[in-house]
């Protein structure tokens, strides 16, 4: 099939199946809605795979309607785009097959409504990633966002759930529609809503503050969605709190896509003359990510909730795929993506290992499981390869997209390659603490620290109602196929060479101009090789390393009085910000904007 | 000042919103207020497609040509706006709803239960 | 943070951002201005397509995948909502109360609803030709159904108003939005690209597919509506506690 035919297939295909799943879920039973679903979500991988596949390393372009890119709406997909694209559709069928016989689903009027929900979230992130006109991708943002602040609160009958669905909702909204006032400055501006058009507009001006401000606030948005210091609030709360199938394409997908959404809208539109210059884009995206990374690890590192602890270890992730966007380079794009895939895979693993603790005891708090569920050793291997996977062991494809990341990011600043290890380092390092201390009863049980603000993870709503029925296969055969496939996104030969191609063709603003207006494209350059090298495998190799030692001495050894005393009253602070209240968030998001503006106004 | 003033009405309904949710004590009111701010949007989107002495673009009973017409894509924005707001909206009072039943209050300075 | 902190914190970022939005404002082509390139080349491609409505045009057929991305929301907002307001496990369902109406609200109900509903479906129709279309006329149906309960109680609400059926409805309109630009991209164009002849310009018959994508979303946004509302309805009506379930605790505010 044509590749103009299989870029909207990709968004249309889950839309029926969601449609049909509400139409006839009332009347099929559980096995027929599970095949359905399962079977489009399937279909729209194989949509996903043919389109790469037809595309090759180039780009793909459907103009909607038959409509020229400067009225209509025009879909594109590169290497970077598309794969992201079959990144949400693999995550989203992984979650189906894991949820037929976990997920305790309403039944009768409402069977259906679950897996309806979870294609129509499919639908809004393979559109929002393959769209190349900034008001369609407003709306498939919120499309995401609908179905997530719903499936968020799926758990009526506790309050936790719905408080943090409401955060969620608000903080996401709020931030949209600041990200659609900026839509229609550029639009007063320029005159378009096509990507590659509104850049092309902008370099006849001069730039300057209304096209700043106009960045800034579409950024809010993707900033937002992507859990980025000081816009991240929402991310743990929401997490902390999702049934574990929506954590598993929240985490490993859906804020990713924030990240992408950025890169995207600065390289199209905001990158060339009479845009934001890229010194300052660099400069203070680097910032952010950084800031972003060394707050997530932090905060990771000191939670008991095993969702939450998952949720900061993403948002440490994000500030390093942030940074790795912020240089710049092909080979930071080239990087991240491939970190991006690898990460995506083994968040979502993890996520699904911590729902088997959830079916299994009724509980993710790291202190109340400790020693209790020796029980389930293939698990626990499982939990703790994961750590190892998230620490950036080679090879794994988290180790190679950091591999290259970090020798992109240390090309510019010699710093950054410290940054990445130690952030990766204390992330794996947390999830190793508690696979020990959970599956293991490693070292003394911790004490409960009453005065602490902290969110436990005890007194969860089981998500099943039969607790005695025996583990579902499926649920740690998921997670550990996705661990497999964080495996092969390290070690398959051809995916780092077209995600090099796509690295290129993601920076590269003339061509994706070219591809819109149908114009033809310039050659593509020489695009750099990536693979493993030797200093990739020795810092995958050490951050692994740190990861144990930290985990153990954490279990093992008791840090000094004195010690605790002095790391207790500099952290403290930074958790009471993470205080839950909705109004606090919306004071930081302020703030995170006026930031920005300050920030991109002093480098022009 | 004749030539933004619509735009900072803008500006100013998205800060007077978003001041309401930072000081807000009913979730209903901070529901409110999202509306607010997305009110903003369409102003912004209206007044970024107006043409002075414009009219409706609609030709079924002006020829055309005959008179100038304000920006039709804008009208087209807004009216996809109107329809995802009122969505989202809906949720969010389904979510506070069920948050009352459970929590027995929708003062979202009391909703403590997330934190560190 | 305390909250006055919070309002601290805000106030001064406030008055950055609001420094800055002023400051791009004033560079911003000034309102009113008689440079809008997207609409013009609107007008000229919604004028090849004999639509009369310009507005119609960009929503149905230029950018109707906006449309059908936005339909979507909608109709995941009508299945979150039920997923939300389903009755949780310690609550259950009674019948809603039949309630007395005055006789001259009783007459106002039933004058007005046909009324309504021919009005409805009159803006729906004629979407393609005069201010209105889908969103707009089937925001009135569903309003119009619910005069029922106005005029007598929600018994007959329900009647009129099968939600189980409307549910049906919903999903259908949805996925027929799909299926028509499938239908498009089969007939060997593009993805919802107009197959039909265009019509007469200023006719009833005119526009291509803009008619038929009107009346799917005039369909979705009507029965999706009712559908919302009914489930809020049904929480201030007719789900209750069950007798045992333990009461939410009280919070000091």
């Amino acid at each position: 099939m044509q590749a103009s035919a299989l870029l909207p297939l990709a968004v249309a295909v889950p839309l029926l199946g969601a449609a049909l799943l509400a139409v006839i879920g009332r009347r099929l039973p559980r096995v027929g809605c599970d095949v359905l679903a399962t079977a489009t979500a399937g279909a729209t991988v194989c949509c996903l795979v043919l389109l790469l596949g037809a595309g090759g390393t180039g780009r793909a372009t459907a103009h909607l309607g038959g409509w020229p890119a400067d009225i209509g709406i025009v879909l594109v997909a590169d290497p970077v785009g598309a794969g992201l694209a079959l990144l949400a559709a693999v995550l989203v069928l992984a979650v189906i097959v894991y949820s037929w016989r976990y997920f305790d689903e309403p039944s009768g009027q409402h069977a259906g409504v679950f897996p309806a929900l979870i294609l129509l979230f499919e639908a809004g992130m393979t559109g929002f990633a393959l769209t190349g006109d900034l008001f369609n991708a407003f709306v498939f943002f919120e499309l995401m966002g609908t179905a997530a602040y719903a499936l968020t609160g799926h758990h009526v009958e506790d309050r936790r759930p719905l408080h943090g669905a409401l955060t969620f909702a608000i903080v996401n909204s709020l931030a949209a529609y600041c990200s659609l006032l900026g839509i229609a400055m550029l639009y007063a501006r320029t005159g378009q809503l096509n990507l590659a058009l509104a850049g092309r507009s902008l370099a006849t001006g001069h730039g300057g503050v209304p096209v700043t401000v106009a960045f800034v606030l579409i950024s809010t948005a993707l900033l937002v969605k992507a859990a980025v210091v000081p816009f991240h609030f929402w991310l743990p709360d929401a997490h902390a709190v999702a049934p574990t199938p929506v954590c598993m394409l929240m985490s490993g997908v859906m804020v990713e896509l924030g990240v992408y959404g950025t890169a995207r809208v600065y390289w199209t539109v905001f990158a060339g003359p009479g845009g934001v210059p890229p010194h300052a884009f660099r400069t203070v995206f680097t910032a952010l990510g950084v800031i972003t990374a060394l707050v997530g690890a932090v905060m990771c590192w000191h939670q008991r909730h095993l969702k939450r602890l998952l949720a900061f270890s993403t948002i440490s992730h994000v500030g390093l795929f942030v940074t790795g966007v912020a240089l710049l380079t092909p080979a930071g794009v080239t990087g991240t993506a491939l970190y991006v895939a690898g990460h995506g895979c083994a968040k979502a693993a993890l996520f699904g290992l911590t729902g088997v603790l959830l079916d299994r005891y009724g509980s993710v708090d790291e202190y109340g499981l400790h020693g209790r569920a020796r029980g389930l050793r293939l698990v626990g291997v499982l939990y703790a390869v994961g750590g190892l996977a998230l620490a950036g062991l080679p090879p794994f494809g988290t180790g190679l997209g950091k591999a290259v990341a970090e020798e992109a990011a240390g090309t510019w600043q010699p710093w950054l390659p410290a940054v990445f290890v130690l952030v990766s380092a204390v992330t794996g390092a947390a999830v190793l603490r508690a696979a020990a201390r959970v599956f293991l009863g490693a070292g003394p049980r911790p004490q409960p620290r009453p005065h602490e603000p902290e969110t436990t993870g005890e007194g969860e709503e089981p998500e099943i109602r039969s607790p005695r029925r025996a583990l579902p296969a499926t649920m740690p055969t998921v997670s550990a196929l996705l661990l497999l496939l964080s495996l092969l996104v390290g070690t398959a030969p051809g995916l780092a060479v077209a995600l090099g191609r796509g690295g290129e063709r993601f920076t590269d603003r003339q061509g994706y101009l070219a591809a819109v207006t149908g114009t033809a494209e310039p050659a593509l350059r020489g695009a750099a090789e990536h693979t493993w090298t030797g200093s990739g495998i020795a810092l995958g190799l050490l951050s692994a390393a740190l990861a144990c030692l930290l985990a153990a001495a954490a279990v093992r050894l008791r840090a000094p009085a004195g010690f605790s005393r002095v790391v207790a009253s500099a952290v403290t602070p930074l958790r009471r910000l993470h205080s839950g209240l909705v109004g606090d968030y919306v004071a930081w998001l302020t703030v995170g904007v006026a930031a920005l503006c300050a920030a991109f106004a002093a480098l022009r | 000042m004749n030539g933004f003033l619509p735009f900072l009405a803008a500006g100013w309904m998205l800060l007077v919103a978003l001041y309401g949710m930072v000081t807000s004590r009913n979730l209903v009111h901070t529901v409110g207020c999202l509306a607010v701010a997305q009110s903003s949007t369409y102003v912004m989107l209206l007044g970024a497609g107006y043409r002075r002495g414009g009219t409706a673009p609609v030709f079924s009973d002006t020829a055309p040509g005959s008179r100038p017409v304000v920006d039709p894509v804008v009208q087209a924005l807004a009216l996809t706006d109107v329809v995802v707001g009122a969505t989202v909206t809906a949720l969010l009072l389904a979510l506070t709803l069920q948050l009352r039943k459970r929590h027995g209050t929708v003062d979202p300075q009391a909703l403590t239960g997330l934190k560190g | 943070m305390t909250a006055r902190l919070r309002v601290w914190l805000f106030t001064v970022a406030a008055a950055v951002v609001g420094g800055f939005f002023v400051a791009a404002c004033r560079r911003l082509p000034p309102f009113g201005t008689a440079r809008h390139p997207y609409g013009a080349r609107a007008v000229t491609a919604a004028l090849a397509h004999r639509t009369a409505n310009v507005v119609s045009s960009v929503n149905f057929d230029l950018r109707a995948f906006d449309t059908l991305g936005e339909e979507s929301i909608l109709f995941g907002a009508v299945l979150g909502t039920a997923l939300l307001l389903r009755p949780a496990r310690d609550e259950s369902l009674s019948r809603a109360r039949t309630e007395r109406v005055l006789p001259t609200t009783r007459l106002f109900g039933v004058l007005l609803l046909p009324l309504a509903l021919v009005v409805g479906v009159y803006i729906v129709a004629h979407g393609q030709l005069s201010p209105g279309g889908g969103f707009q006329g089937g925001v009135v149906l569903a309003t119009a159904l619910h005069l029922a309960y106005i005029a007598a109680d929600y018994r007959v609400l329900e009647k009129v108003r099968p939600s189980a059926a409307f549910d049906v409805a919903d999903g259908i309109s949805a996925a027929s939005f799909t299926v028509m630009g499938l239908a498009g991209l089969v007939s060997g164009g593009a993805f919802l690209q107009n197959f039909l002849p265009l019509g007469t310009f200023n006719q009833l018959v005119s526009g291509g597919l803009v008619p038929l994508l009107n009346a799917a979303v005039g369909f979705e946004v009507a029965s999706g509506v009712i559908v919302l509302v009914a489930h809020f309805l049904d929480q201030a009506l007719e789900v209750h506690p069950s007798a045992q379930a333990p009461q939410p605790e009280e919070h000091p505010t």
